[in-house]
């Protein structure tokens, strides 16, 4: 089985500042990491290559330094890893991005299961999972917390969450899934994994590589134009509430309905 | 910031770093938890597996990276900064392990070593007894020949990964009138018959660390599983002990640079007359006190650890001068952290109290510093009197 996982590198969300005046991520000084959910991603791939055996291959699209977020993936136990990187993909928005993507994995030669985090902490647009799949053909499911292979219909049997509840789905592979955090615990890299990744060769594929017409990909493949950014102000009063649990909650329901909301 | 520079490989820098990533995001968030419950530390012992980090002074042939005494203490440096109770753990195994890396056959080292190495089963270092602490002569567990087995027979107290480990190698009397050379090691394993395990004790600290009595009764076992020779026994435990002490002044310096880490951080939000307590002399020069021994320590023990890893072979006076600074150190600048967070530094609510009682085991275990300092004067002593020819 051929497993592939899409992640992003993002900026270390705990560290990083936005500029209000930019509207723009400071991204200087500030170290970049996988996307958090991407972590669970290249688990659950692996967890299912180990048990079923086959290759896991990592797949991320952005600029040079990315390639430092495949190394990452290689010593977590992902087999082989490529950079789609390319000046003209840059500025993508969640349409151009699956273009781009779909057209890495079809060059890779296609997958069994293709695994994505639910969202990336910087975007949280969760669209690009579903996207891809939708260009690739794939049948998908969203926001999985659990995930079992039935081999006799060669399915896989996932829990999805929803606000309400959750959905245990029945889904014929070729498939792709989101995966959201609690659906394992990222295991941390090893040793001899570092190493190997070390010296992995990542190849780097652009545009012409995956014969994209540079039109439909980057800034320019992409109907979403960000217009302006802003950080959102906080200026409602707040309170903290004294006391123990009891008090707290007593004090809560009287301000709700002084407030006329109860 | 001025980070001394120790001039690490790229590999050994890899070392570190994982280390310390399992240590913030895998030990640091239960070790209060595991302390208070005196539980047993089996997930990180997996983490740490996984990691590849227990076959670090391993050789490749046996599965491990072959790396030194100095990849070691890099590791165990950044592990004690999480927690020693389970740094102590996992340095218990390469304890168990150093016999067999030191001594052992090849056939031994084939059967053993792997399995260390890769984490799946750990190892135990029995040695002291009710009667044998300092003076490790005063040993009475006894292993007797019979036809193809030995027979053993005693109590082993105070080991480390007693009960949890499923390989230990035990120093026991072969020919009690023989003195130093009475003494042999034994491979022993969990399931073998006639081993069984004491009390599980109650601790100050290291809380949860597994600490237990391995009681023998006529265990018999293989002939095969003698390491070295028949009368090393005693040669061996002192060569495994020289080789691990370096870990334990590591353990020192990575559990001192977390006191002072907690303690800086606390000067600093602290306020009192007004200002933070950082501000004030009389904290300052208490935090570059231990700023200063911490870096003292920390190129004592990396020093010795390469001395040990260039080829020196007489490296017991070396490696109780480590193990010596590196653990007083740690319990003074531990003890001053709590000074230094005051009231809150004793409560459980703060980690440096924690860090406080831990500490007092580093002056005990693995010899204590009174034997480190009769290594270290009688070192001297033979060395002069050479010196004098």
């Amino acid at each position: 089985m051929r497993f592939v996982v899409c992640i992003k590198q993002v900026p270390d969300a705990a560290n990083v500042r936005f500029d209000p005046e930019k509207g723009t991520l400071i991204r200087e000084g500030v170290e970049a990491m996988i996307n958090p959910f991407d972590l669970n991603a290249i688990e659950a791939a692996v967890q299912l290559k180990e048990q079923l055996g086959g290759e896991v291959v990592c797949i991320t699209m952005g600029p040079p330094q990315a390639e430092s977020a495949l190394r990452d993936a290689l010593a977590l136990g992902v087999d082989s890893a490529v950079l789609l990187s390319d000046r003209a993909f840059a500025g993508a928005d969640t349409l151009a991005t699956t273009r781009t993507l779909a057209a890495g994995i079809k060059k890779l030669g296609g997958a069994d299961i293709v695994f994505c985090g639910k969202q990336a902490i910087d975007g949280d647009t969760a669209q690009v999972g579903p996207g891809l799949a939708a260009r690739l053909g794939l049948n998908y499911a969203t926001c999985i917390s659990e995930l079992e292979f039935i081999k006799d219909t060669n399915c896989l049997k996932v829990k999805r969450a929803w606000e309400e509840g959750y959905d245990i789905l029945e889904i014929k592979l070729p498939a792709l899934v989101t995966v959201l955090t609690c659906i394992n615990t990222p295991r941390v890299p090893s040793l001899k994994g570092k190493l190997k990744a070390k010296k992995a060769n990542i190849p780097v594929w652009g545009a012409k590589d995956l014969g994209l017409d540079t039109s439909l990909v980057g800034l320019s493949g992409s109907p979403t134009q960000v217009v302006t950014t802003c950080v959102p102000k906080f200026e409602a009063k707040k309170e903290m509430l004294e006391g123990d649990v009891e008090e707290k909650v007593d004090t809560l329901l009287n301000r709700l309905k002084e407030a006329g909301i109860l | 910031m001025g980070k001394v520079n120790y001039f690490l490989t790229e590999e050994q820098q890899m070392i570190v770093d994982l280390a310390r990533q399992i240590a913030e995001e895998k030990i640091v968030p239960v070790r209060a938890e595991l302390d208070e419950k005196e539980e047993f530390p089996w997930d990180i012992m997996k983490d740490l597996a996984q990691a590849d980090l227990f076959g670090l002074y391993i050789p490749e042939e046996y599965g491990g990276l072959g790396g030194g005494c100095f990849e070691n203490c890099l590791a165990l440096e950044q592990l004690a900064w999480g927690c020693i109770a389970v740094t102590t753990t996992y340095a218990a195994s390469a304890l168990g392990g150093y016999p067999i890396l030191l001594f052992g056959n090849d056939e031994q080292k084939s059967k053993y070593l792997p399995d260390i190495a890769s984490g799946k089963k750990l190892a135990a270092f029995g040695l002291t007894e009710a009667n044998a602490g300092s003076d490790a002569g005063a040993i009475q567990t006894t292993a007797v020949e019979d036809g193809d087995y030995w027979v053993l027979n005693g109590t082993k107290q105070w080991i480390t990964n007693g009960g949890e480990a499923e390989i230990y190698t035990i120093i026991a009397l072969t020919d009690k009138h023989k003195g130093p050379r009475g003494a042999s090691a034994f491979i022993v394993e969990k399931s073998d018959p006639g081993f069984s395990f004491g009390k599980k004790e109650r601790k100050m600290g290291l809380r949860a660390s597994a600490t237990r009595e391995l009681i023998f009764n006529d265990c018999r076992i293989p002939k095969d599983r003698l390491l070295g020779r028949r009368g090393q026994g005693f040669i061996i435990a002192m060569k495994t002990l020289d080789l691990a002490r370096p870990g334990i002044g590591a353990i020192g310096v990575g559990l001192a640079q977390a006191a002072l880490d907690e303690a800086v951080k606390y000067a600093k939000e602290r306020i009192q007359f007004g200002q933070p307590i950082m501000s004030f002399q009389a904290i300052q020069h208490m935090l570059a006190d231990m700023a200063t021994q911490i870096e003292a320590a920390r190129a004592l023990v990396y020093s010795v650890a390469r001395t040990i890893d260039a080829g020196e072979k007489d490296i017991a006076k070396l490696a109780a001068m480590a193990k010596l600074f590196a653990t007083d150190m740690a319990m003074k600048v531990t003890t001053d952290a709590v000074q230094i967070l005051g009231g809150y530094g004793y409560m459980k609510d703060y980690p440096v109290e924690k860090m406080m009682r831990d500490a007092k085991i580093l002056q005990i275990y693995e010899g204590t510093n009174q034997i480190q300092r009769n290594v270290i004067g009688q070192a001297l002593n033979k060395e002069y009197t050479i010196k004098k020819k």
